[in-house]
């Protein structure tokens, strides 16, 4: 599945979107992690919570939960939600 | 993790060799906003920046590995994203974050889970100890890296002790942006005798390499109505050891300065040889690297609602060379009046060159160095962003 990537996480991929595989939501981000080492752990954290200020869409709905199921023809999108200052 | 004691171990004042180095001072400094890295002339007269490094991380501590001098380790996050820690084995020329940066176990299932939001502090282990560093977080976690900071795990019991976690309370309590582990001090004759300081929490100390702490709390003041008694009700700003005398320490408390001298286990009040419009109340203190009577702390203002200011908008550092029996005001150069920032916890340091540097940075963004131990003080830098911490480097 396509997931877009913001900018702030670009300096792990060098791209705004890679293609990963996966049949929850943790298991893609698994895979994502596994592809770019370190950055599931700036959105997630050891708790295996979302972090504060990032926000996980699937096909735009907010995703909030890890065990959520995916298709592989659906899209991921991770956004940095605001954290001013 | 048992401790191993250093070769020459000895419980007597350690002769610190007077720094004579064809090494030049860096100075590494911390933001809200990134990092710098500032090279001195041989002089110490000119400086050259170096940065931003991490545009955009709030970094909490940059440190040298004294031990290779080419090491080092930046404490980053975002105001997005998760911590990390990055380290350079190139002088600060690349950066490669880390495989597993400090985070707490995960919590049972139906358990509320701690996750690190901040590493705070960052201390290189002791030289018997190559590749060794430790880590203290918000909320107040301790770890520790085996292999130079590549990945990192929990230290001691402390994380889980039940009486450590009451007294450490939660990311609720205690310091605005999070209590800190922080001050993370090993005594360099025994790398089994360690000390922290948590600022919701007390200063703590081992003897057994971390296998377990106690807390170090008589003779401190805490505020007015609560129980002194009560690790959860002190609130250590900054603790140094000197080096030339590990068994001498200096507190900078929310109540007041302090000095302790092993082996007694008692903090001694010496703060109150302030002047009486200055207080003893601040954030950061530095000890001399060869005097173990001489430290310098930088004053606020801590009455009424805790302003954080420098008292009266006069910024001065206050130094003694008799171990806190008097204090001497050291501001030339410094703004005469109207000028209200301070100097955090992380942001004051010393080089270990004759006669010494004194170095801090400010909350509005400046570097300043206090020339001749203090004496006279020039600003380095100016608008850079606030400044969380500033340390001294000298690389090999």
């Amino acid at each position: 599945m396509k997931v877009l990537i913001p900018g702030g996480l670009r300096s792990y991929t060098e791209r705004s979107s890679v293609e990963v595989q996966g049949a929850t939501l943790g298991a893609a981000l698994a895979e994502l992690d596994r592809l770019y080492p370190g950055i599931r752990f700036r959105i997630i954290d050891e708790q295996d919570r979302i972090r504060r200020h990032i926000r996980i869409f699937v096909n735009g709905a907010q995703a909030r939960d890890l065990a959520l199921s995916l298709r592989q023809s659906d899209e991921v999108v991770i956004v940095q939600a605001l954290s001013g200052g | 993790m048992a401790g191993k004691k250093s070769k020459t171990a000895s419980r007597k004042t350690q002769a610190v060799p007077r720094a004579k180095s064809a090494r030049n001072v860096v100075l590494l400094a911390a933001t809200r906003k990134g990092a710098w890295l500032f090279s001195g002339d041989a002089a110490r007269r000119t400086w050259r920046a170096d940065g931003p490094h991490f545009l955009g991380h709030v970094v909490s501590h940059l440190v040298l590995d004294p031990r290779d001098g080419r090491t080092l380790l930046a404490a980053a996050k975002t105001g997005h994203l998760g911590p990390t820690v990055f380290r350079s084995t190139d002088k600060g020329r690349s950066w490669k974050e880390a495989v597993r940066p400090p985070a707490f176990a995960k919590a049972a299932a139906g358990e509320p889970g701690r996750a690190v939001d901040h590493t705070f502090w960052l201390t290189p282990g002791h030289r018997d100890e190559p590749g060794v560093w430790y880590a203290g977080t918000s909320p107040q976690g301790l770890f520790r890296s085996g292999d130079g900071g590549v990945s990192w795990d929990p230290f001691s019991p402390v994380n889980d002790d039940a009486n450590y976690r009451k007294w450490m309370g939660t990311a609720q309590d205690g310091t605005p942006d999070g209590p800190k582990l922080h001050s993370i001090i090993f005594d360099p004759r025994d790398s089994a005798h360690l000390y922290f300081a948590m600022s919701g929490g007390g200063v703590h100390e081992s003897m057994d390499g971390g296998r377990s702490f106690r807390p170090i709390l008589q003779g401190l003041d805490v505020v007015e109505g609560f129980d002194r008694a009560d690790p959860s009700f002190h609130d250590p700003h900054c603790v140094r050891l000197c080096p030339s005398n590990p068994d001498r320490l200096y507190q900078q408390n929310h109540c007041g300065i302090y000095r302790m001298d092993l082996p007694a286990r008692e903090w001694v009040r010496i703060g109150k040889s302030m002047p009486k419009r200055v207080g003893d109340i601040g954030f950061p203190l530095v000890v001399h690297p060869r005097d173990d009577n001489t430290a310098w702390v930088f004053p606020m203002d801590g009455t009424t609602v805790w302003p954080r200011t420098s008292p009266e908008g006069k910024p001065a550092v206050y130094g003694t060379r008799n171990g806190g029996k008097t204090w001497r005001r050291l501001d030339a150069g410094l703004p005469a009046k109207q000028a209200w920032w301070t100097v955090k916890r992380q942001a004051m340091t010393a080089d270990a060159r004759d006669p010494v540097g004194l170095y801090f940075g400010t909350t509005s963004g400046e570097l300043w160095m206090g020339r001749d131990e203090g004496r006279r003080w020039s600003c380095i830098a100016r608008h850079l962003p606030e400044i969380y911490a500033v340390e001294t480097a000298e690389f090999a």
